[in-house]
């Protein structure tokens, strides 16, 4: 039985929000960054308490902890010691392994993120503009009183138009297919596997390989714990669209040079279902978009190349073990849109998003070194992912093609990192006890 | 991974030396459990070495006709480990007996490390494994211990040659696959 009430929300819940506001922050006396987590966590809900009042909740607020800010708090050395090394280290610090090199190495990182003086995010997901300013105002109110707790940097999410559906920068549809937690609740859209163990994303439960092993200490600590990578990736509109145009001379032709790179049209409609022609009624409908698969009903890649986007984040049926792989996103786009047919103004734009699972090694790592950035998945050679691959203009996109395959070379970077940080999401009961650390009794390994 | 496109190399036979720590330091690469070790001619490639625990030979033994048999049963369930070859040998030094893991496969080790432990846990290949001194008791659970295990344990080899370098085991069925269905064209010209 998933506990509910100690379960931060964004592990369970999507909050309708169009807007909202990551503020990142330091601790810099322990005492203070206590009593931040105790005042803060009086606003933080519970999966339980979000679903309850969802329809009429104006903002949604969420805490979580760098490896660094767990110490800052007062965690002890031992229960520090607990932790899985991937986290202890950040991802900064993994950057090789995650692609992070060149123009998205650490080094031109923004807003703090890169150093050991991140301990903390807080999320406000808010319905709208007023509610986000409100948020903010409350939140620098209570920073205000705190001397000791500092915010390093903060990052305003904004929906792009048109608001009916949620689309990146690009134009993609987002948020198709998410694995559904045993337990939760939720049923699965067609096609998108049976409900996976909790222990997959929530730290306390068995997960798809048994029961939980190896969990950080103290157990009030991690239960109903996850782990989060944050990614703020910039999105290049203008180089984008340039590309399309490039490569295709028709608005139709440019179209599908958008759905090869994807795997699905920027409508959602997955190739495999329409191949040849983009199909919008089929992409905004959650009970058909994601009911394919790839090796019976794809397997050289003529609908979806091999090396595109959605066949390299979930391979689905063509990946041993996809159930220990899986990973839950949240998050929002941040910046300005850019309006069709207007070249690039310089304004950084992108999508600020979170990989939740319980295992930052085995399941988002994995996916970032193994299906995004290995040149040879699928025996491709020379690619990697082309949105969010680590791209230096030096690679090739193959898109299968009958009777010969399209090769496109010196394909461009459309995204670059611009930040990242490994946190830890604590339940509620975990709050508690980081915000009362120090209280005359220590927190203890066990 | 050395994950350049060495498509054209194939027809040249290709020999690299390699240092004594495994792989090239001025060219490390790290994965997700450590240094990467290099692609070579010969694909890549890990030779472990244990000592097997007292009395336990004829069991590691016995695990030969169980592999056997698990292919015979589903000749693909080796297939994640993207292997060419496998070689098991044991052997004696002063009396103790060795285990000698030696599989050449076209991934480095450390992308598919969970996959590969799953898989050994379903074919019994780290069953084997128990019988060997200094195996992680938790490895069900553990992968980095079994990593650990892995590259303590690890001999990595200072030469290797490959008379078809670097090409794997998919190319080379792809290509057998062309042949085949080629000489199948050409049958039905006559």
């Amino acid at each position: 039985m998933l506990e509910f009430d100690d379960i931060q929300h964004i592990l369970l819940t999507r909050a309708p929000a169009l807007t909202g506001r990551y503020e990142f922050l330091s601790f810099r006396e322990p005492v203070a960054g206590r009593e931040w987590v105790a005042a803060i966590r009086e606003k933080v809900q519970s999966a339980h308490a979000a679903r309850a009042s969802v329809e009429t909740d104006k903002r949604w607020v969420s805490v979580a902890f760098t490896w660094n800010g767990l110490r800052a708090l007062g965690v002890d050395e031992a229960a520090l010691a607990t932790f899985p090394e991937e986290f202890k280290q950040g991802m900064a610090t993994r950057a090789d392994i995650l692609g992070d090199t060149g123009a998205n190495h650490p080094d031109k990182w923004v807003g703090g993120l890169a150093g050991p003086d991140l301990h903390a995010i807080v999320i406000l997901f808010s319905r709208d503009a007023a509610e986000r300013e409100r948020s903010r105002s409350e939140h620098d109110k209570l920073i205000g009183r705190l001397k000791g707790v500092e915010v390093l940097s903060s990052l305003d999410l904004e929906a792009t138009p048109p608001f009916d559906y949620a689309h990146d920068h690009f134009g993609y549809r987002d948020r198709l297919s998410q694995p559904v937690i045993e337990g939760s609740g939720d049923v699965p859209t067609r096609g998108s596997g049976a409900p996976l163990k909790a222990g997959e994303f929530i730290l306390g439960y068995p997960d798809e390989d048994g029961p939980p092993a190896n969990l950080p200490q103290p157990e009030i600590l991690s239960r109903n714990g996850s782990y989060m990578a944050y990614r703020r990736l910039q999105e290049h509109v203008g180089a984008f669209r340039d590309f399309l145009r490039q490569h295709g001379k028709t608005p139709e032709e440019q179209e599908l040079i958008a759905a090869k790179l994807m795997g699905r049209w920027r409508s959602g409609a997955p190739l495999v279902l329409a191949p040849n022609k983009d199909d919008p009624a089929l992409g905004a409908d959650m009970q058909r978009n994601n009911d394919f698969n790839y090796k019976e009903m794809d397997p050289h890649g003529y609908a979806v190349p091999l090396g595109s986007h959605c066949r390299r984040m979930n391979p689905r049926d063509t990946a041993a073990n996809m159930n220990r792989r899986r990973m839950i996103r949240r998050g929002a786009t941040y910046g300005p849109p850019l309006p069709d047919g207007i070249p690039d103004d310089g304004a950084e734009r992108g999508i600020a998003a979170f990989v939740i699972c319980a295992s930052l090694i085995r399941q988002f790592e994995f996916a970032q070194n193994v299906w995004a950035n290995d040149k040879n998945f699928h025996e491709l050679g020379n690619e990697r992912d082309p949105i969010i691959g680590s791209q230096d203009g030096t690679l090739e996109y193959t898109i299968p093609r009958r009777p010969i395959r399209r090769k496109i070379t010196g394909l461009p970077a459309f995204t670059t990192v611009r930040g990242g940080a490994y946190f830890f999401l604590p339940g509620l009961r975990a709050l508690g006890y980081l915000a009362t650390l120090g209280d005359g009794r220590q927190s203890r390994a066990s | 991974m050395a994950d350049t496109a060495r498509k054209d190399n194939w027809m040249k036979p290709a020999a690299m030396a390699i240092p004594k720590e495994g792989y090239f330091k001025d060219k490390e690469e790290r994965g997700r459990y450590g240094p990467i070790f290099p692609r070579t001619p010969a694909c890549h490639g890990f030779t472990i070495i244990a000592k097997v625990k007292p009395g336990r030979e004829q069991a590691v033994r016995d695990y030969g006709k169980s592999i056997e048999a698990a292919v015979a049963g589903d000749p693909h369930c080796l297939e994640v480990l993207k292997l060419h070859y496998l070689r098991w040998v044991l052997f004696d030094i002063n009396g103790d007996t060795y285990f000698m893991y030696q599989g050449i496969f076209d991934t480095d080790f450390d992308k598919y490390t969970e996959d590969a432990v799953a898989l050994f846990s379903k074919t019994g290949i780290t069953t084997v494994f128990v019988n060997l001194e200094g195996f992680p008791e938790d490895w069900r659970t553990n992968v980095p211990a079994f990593i650990k295990f892995v590259r303590e344990h690890q001999r990595q080899s200072f030469l290797e040659y490959g008379e078809y370098p670097y090409v794997s085991a998919d190319e080379i069925k792809k290509a057998l696959r062309v042949k085949a269905a080629l000489s199948d064209m050409l049958d039905q010209m006559q």
